[in-house]
């Protein structure tokens, strides 16, 4: 009852002090698609907010080798459509967004510190202080004699899941091999997707959200099960025990679905993620689409998208684990049956 | 669309620092970890097992004291029964002992009461051969101072001895 009258208040404020939020928009339309790609892309500077006219970026470095050899300068150069060493950012396809060379149009190799690279270093760094410091934990004390606090205590349950994981999925013989890959997977996985869910600068670079790194994700896991899988797994794959008529089929049904397997992981992780990005984006940008049209509507969808939003990012964050969890589940069931000893 | 087509810069940076960290972390992170955690995780079932091994250890415990009382009854009763066997026994050959001491002590005193009569019947013999000896020196000295008497005597004598004769 009291919710419902708290809503309603908020509605009326919206109705009688519509001036503020009319002034911004101006009344023009505004770049939804923009807005979106500008916050689950890559950039060559992190940009935080607008403050009035100025905008508030981070300037990250370019490191690129080009036609003319390497060159590495501050992005600020490239800004508002700047030219710098014969090098701009392209404006339309087919590298919208992308440094080109100015004669030729053509991409260098580009291996600058983007938002999402910057994003990569600090997740890195700090899914290695959190390790490191669960270790130095289980260093210092007697692990026989004390229960684990802080870091430890909070780490542990997560890292033992994963173990316990390895140790069903891979089986008793080898599992202590495979089990820091995949704690490693599901910690770095879990850690950037939480930090894509916080909307401000240190997070919200949308990194399990890129095809680049859940790509190379799924790789590590494909090299893994096929680089050390066991005489059964590749005899299954090549010779296996099926009726004659189906022995030539068989072999690239099993080679197409060993092919897959990191398709399929990738897709999964990136997918799941970009999509939670742009829902929960959407459901922001509602507020900004619907200032046009008048402030009651603008005020009771403002109420409707906070709530969604709010829904959303608690959905994003039961999905920002369970996605981790099924990277990593699924890459120890890989690994399991390529570790298959003949029976 | 680039969504959908993968960087090269943030492959490259991707495998670059993914490698390192997961190379740091797998070095010097991960398995510290668990090794710990397994370390406590077998000390925990060994307790747990060595538990399990003292509740069944005392369990026999009580059963072999249960068994040790037992038997010391059993022979606490067989004791007993021995004892009071033996106490039969005892009593029993005191009897024996006893009956023989006295009927040795009878048979020494019937043959001494035996002794006290020969000896006491040998006295009255005397006395009485003295007596009738002397009785028949005052008859003898009266009635054999006649002839007649003599003679009469003397047949009769010879009388008796001849029936003694013929008796035997």
């Amino acid at each position: 009852m009291r919710r419902w009258w708290l809503i309603g208040l908020s509605v009326l404020a919206l109705v009688l002090f519509p001036a503020p939020a009319r002034a911004e928009t101006g009344g023009e339309d505004i770049d939804i698609a923009g807005i979106i790609f500008d916050h689950i892309g890559d950039g060559y500077e992190w940009h935080i907010t607008d403050w009035g006219d100025r905008r508030i970026a981070i300037p990250l470095p370019v490191i690129v080798h080009s036609s003319t050899g390497w060159h590495v300068f501050s992005s600020e150069r490239l800004s508002h459509g700047g030219t710098y060493e014969g090098l701009k950012i392209a404006t339309e396809d087919p590298h919208e967004g992308k440094i080109v060379e100015v004669a030729t149009g053509q991409r260098p190799f580009d291996i600058s510190i983007t938002k999402n690279v910057l994003s990569l270093m600090m997740s890195g760094a700090l899914l290695l202080l959190i390790v490191l410091l669960t270790a130095r934990w289980y260093r210092r004390h007697d692990v026989l004699r004390e229960a684990p606090t802080g870091i430890a205590a909070l780490m542990e349950p997560l890292i033992l899941m994963i173990h316990d994981m390895a140790r069903e999925n891979i089986g008793e013989a080898d599992y202590r091999k495979y089990s820091p890959y995949l704690c490693m997977a599901f910690l770095f996985i879990l850690l950037n997707n939480f930090m894509g869910i916080i909307p401000f600068f240190p997070g919200g670079a949308n990194l399990t959200g890129n095809i680049a790194v859940t790509l190379v994700l799924a790789l590590c896991t494909f090299f893994t099960v096929n680089l050390f899988g066991t005489k059964h797994y590749y005899k299954d794959i090549f010779a296996p025990d099926v009726p004659g008529f189906l022995k030539p089929i068989m072999p690239v049904i099993e080679v197409f679905s060993a092919l897959m397997k990191p398709v399929s992981l990738t897709i999964r992780l990136f997918a799941n993620m970009l999509a939670g990005h742009i829902m929960i984006l959407c459901m922001v940008c509602i507020i900004f689409v619907m200032a046009k049209y008048g402030p009651l509507l603008l005020g009771s969808m403002s109420v409707v998208s906070v709530l969604f939003g709010v829904f959303l990012d608690a959905l994003e964050c039961l999905v920002a684990f369970i996605q981790a969890y099924v990277f990593t589940m699924l890459s120890s069931i890989y690994i399991g049956l390529s570790r298959m000893q003949g029976d | 669309m680039n969504l959908i087509t993968p960087d090269s810069g943030l492959l490259f940076w991707m495998v670059i620092i993914f490698g390192l960290v997961f190379f740091l972390l797998a070095k010097f992170g991960f398995p510290v970890i668990t090794s710990m955690v397994e370390k406590r995780n077998r000390t925990i079932e060994q307790s747990l097992s060595d538990a399990r091994e003292i509740e069944t250890r005392m369990a026999g415990m009580v059963r072999e004291q249960e068994r040790m009382l037992e038997e010391a009854k059993k022979e606490q009763s067989a004791i007993l029964k021995e004892a009071a066997a033996m106490k039969a026994r005892i009593v029993a050959e005191a009897e024996v002992k006893a009956r023989e001491e006295a009927g040795k002590i009878l048979s020494e005193a019937r043959a001494q009461i035996a002794a006290e009569k020969e000896s006491a019947l040998r006295d009255v013999r005397k006395e009485v051969a003295l007596l009738s000896v002397s009785v028949a020196e005052k008859i003898l000295r009266r009635d054999l101072s006649e002839e007649s008497a003599q003679k009469e005597y003397v047949d009769r004598l010879v009388d008796e001895a001849a029936r003694l004769e013929v008796k035997s």
